[in-house]
């Protein structure tokens, strides 16, 4: 067996995901007959020129309405699909670079948790069996342990008494409890990286609190790198360090948390942080949101993506691309005119 | 018959329950309330509070298993229990109206915008005239801000948006009094729900209807509504104004839910309250309140037997022990000053 390259690296502020010009086209038409018919491909540009690193230790969020391309930008992050142009790096190593083997090999430093607990969890499996799995497919070796790093991380997650639980099915506990099994299945073989997309999303108002708090503190106790994916602009709020927003496989504002949601300096990023309904029926919106919906990315505008629902554009807008800029300190924001924000 | 001018709905210890396998789940407890005219009431809850149920009661849509089980519905004055099935269905659509989160459900993939809304009068109204009924669909599209070449279009070739659109049209489009949205704007992105609720509320001040806005958004419905009834386990907890509500919740359910509500604003408190246990199967429900096992504030009563629901000052209701007098309590009941 080949052994992997693995570069440990623990240092202050060292990136574990370098994303660079990021690109992902799905071809409209899929198969070949389709394709002569048209006589050409249409692509749907899912993810188009993204760049952005993840620090290892943070929580990084990407945060867009549908079709931004936030699953998609998840999922190459990890490997699960190939990019059309760009490159992936994951603590240090390229993942184009790596054959199926070892890829999935490096999948253990990066786990993933879905939406919906239900659909990710086997029905006929009980939790302890689901949860151990991701042991037996890495660690097959050390199978005696198996069961007791299992009970530990369940009692972790908040599954107590692990004994009990180990035993269940997934239609024998609570929509939280099930969100917990996934965790602590994300967790077994001791990831690096988890990958979030929407975590939280399906579950009620009262259980999301304690969720939230549960992944905030894993991540503390475990030096866990968070990608988490949210259309949930509140949400975030809570778990991430830093975030970008995503407009139409584009990263339209990116930097810190609180710069982000202090100074949006996009016209989009305010027009999402003034659509986001806020708990305080004194504080009611006035402002008026901006015309039309997400456009076909098919053919996006050319010019800046948003330029034709943008309170501030002009003629420039419609031809050239802007660029990310970094306007205030680790902040950057793809918009000609955001100096008026400033 | 003693509605007022004002009231639209009366409901009375209304009670839904679903016979399953395991038995009988009571998902609608024993609920009181009412729907004032071209106000909006906003009915939050979580999963499986019975909110839907409660919706489609009122439409008397509840199909077997489940059936009503008792109480009383009365739509401007009139009993909607009595109705037969021919003054149901003129009832449905007419009077009352429903949205639901999945436009692309309600309408029929094969019939064109315009068709549904034709459809709608024609099913509703004797003879009407048809040049009459096509200027008033077009009129109406164009106020949803759907333009008129959209008419001819297949609900497939709109967004999500402008199917939620369509749906509002066939409620108002009969000049229903009351439209309920069962989590109309859940699957919209956050702007296309930021439009339509600024629409909700421009409706409501032209055509005068009513909105019962069902979700579990709760920022949502401090946005947007004038009442909030808060719903749990199948019971209504706490009913009334919603300024007054958020800035003094008195049900222990309403206290812990509007906190840990997030919010996107900076200088909002950083840590989210944290409510212990999660909402109850509703096959076996705890006894006396069925908030007990998860209530901070559970005195020895609230095992035993369940409160009613109080009105503690004028339009404010609670459902709970702490504001009500029993000679089994040993706490003293906590007055709240109008």
């Amino acid at each position: 067996m080949r052994e992997l390259p693995i570069i440990i690296n623990n240092e202050e502020n060292f990136s574990l995901v370098e994303i660079t010009h990021l690109k992902k086209w799905f071809p409209v038409q899929q198969n070949f007959l389709d394709q002569i018919l048209a006589g050409h491909i249409d692509h749907v540009r899912a993810v188009d020129d993204v760049s952005f690193t993840i620090k290892r230790g943070e929580a990084f969020g990407l945060a867009g309405e549908s079709g931004s391309g936030k699953t998609t930008i998840g999922r190459l992050a990890i490997g699960l699909e190939k990019p059309t142009a760009g490159k992936v790096s994951f603590d240090g190593i390229d993942l184009s670079s790596l054959c199926d083997e070892d890829l999935r090999k490096l999948r253990r430093r990066m786990q993933v948790i879905f939406q919906d607990p239900m659909a990710s969890l086997n029905p006929r499996m009980c939790l302890g069996d689901s949860i151990s799995h991701g042991l037996k497919i890495h660690y097959p070796e050390s199978a005696a342990e198996h069961r007791d790093i299992t009970l530990s991380i369940m009692e972790k997650v908040g599954l107590t008494p692990p004994h009990f639980f180990f035993t269940k099915f997934p239609h024998q506990i609570s929509g939280g409890q099930r969100q917990r099994v996934v965790i602590a299945r994300a967790l077994i073989t001791n990831p690096d990286l988890i990958l979030a997309d929407e975590p939280i999303a399906m579950a009620d108002v009262s259980v999301r609190a304690l969720l939230l708090d549960l992944m905030v503190q894993l991540k503390n106790e475990l030096n866990l790198t968070y990608l988490f994916i949210t259309h949930d602009l509140a949400t975030a709020k809570y778990i991430c360090d830093r975030i970008g927003i995503l407009y139409l496989g584009r990263m339209a504002e990116m930097g810190d948390l609180r710069e982000v949601y202090g100074y949006p300096l996009h016209p989009y990023t305010q027009a999402l942080m003034a659509a986001v309904p806020v708990p305080d029926p004194h504080k009611r919106r006035t402002q008026i949101m901006p015309a039309g919906e997400i456009p076909n990315p098919i053919n996006p505008p050319p010019g800046c993506r948003f330029h034709p629902r943008c309170p501030i554009a002009k003629g420039v807008c419609s031809k050239d691309e802007p660029e990310l800029r970094e306007l205030r300190s680790g902040h950057l924001v793809a918009c000609h005119f955001a100096e008026q924000f400033l | 018959m003693n509605s007022d001018e004002k009231t639209l709905v009366q409901v009375r210890n209304l009670s839904v329950t679903y016979h399953t396998r395991l038995g009988p789940v009571s998902a609608v407890n024993d609920i009181s309330f009412d729907i004032n005219r071209s106000e909006i009431l906003g009915l939050v809850g979580e999963s499986g509070c019975g909110k839907s149920t409660l919706g489609k009661a009122l439409m008397r849509m509840i199909m077997p298993p489940g059936e009503i089980s008792g109480g009383s519905i009365l739509f401007n004055g009139k009993d909607v229990m009595q109705f037969d099935q021919k003054r149901l269905r003129d009832f449905r659509g007419r009077q009352i109206s429903m949205i639901f989160q999945d436009p692309m459900t309600s309408l029929n993939p094969v019939q064109r915008v315009d068709e549904h809304v034709i459809e709608a009068i024609q099913v509703h109204e004797e003879k009407p005239d048809k040049e009459d009924v096509i200027s008033r669909v077009k009129a109406l599209i164009e106020r949803l801000g759907i333009q008129e070449r959209r008419l001819r279009d297949y609900p497939h070739q709109l967004s999500g948006g402008m199917r939620q659109r369509v749906m509002i049209g066939l409620g108002l489009v009969l000049n229903a009094d009351l439209i309920i949205a069962d989590e109309a704007t859940t699957s919209l992105d956050v702007i296309v729900e930021a439009m339509l609720v600024d629409q909700l509320r421009e409706i409501r001040e032209e055509f005068g209807v009513a909105l019962l806005m069902i979700t579990h958004n709760i920022a949502l419905v401090a946005e947007i509504a004038d009442r909030i009834a808060v719903m749990y386990a199948g019971k209504i907890v706490e009913l009334g104004d919603i300024k007054e509500i958020f800035d003094n919740p008195l049900h222990p359910y309403t206290r812990g839910l509007l906190r840990s509500v997030p919010s996107i604003r900076l200088d909002d408190r950083e840590e989210l309250f944290k409510m212990s246990g999660e909402p109850p199967n509703l096959t076996h429900p705890p006894s006396g309140c069925r908030f007990h096992p998860r209530c901070p504030e559970a005195m020895p009563i609230c095992s035993r037997i369940g409160p009613g629901m109080d009105e503690v000052s004028p339009g404010r209701w609670v459902h709970c022990w702490l504001y009500q007098d029993h000679p089994q309590k040993d706490r003293s009941t906590i007055k709240v000053n109008a």
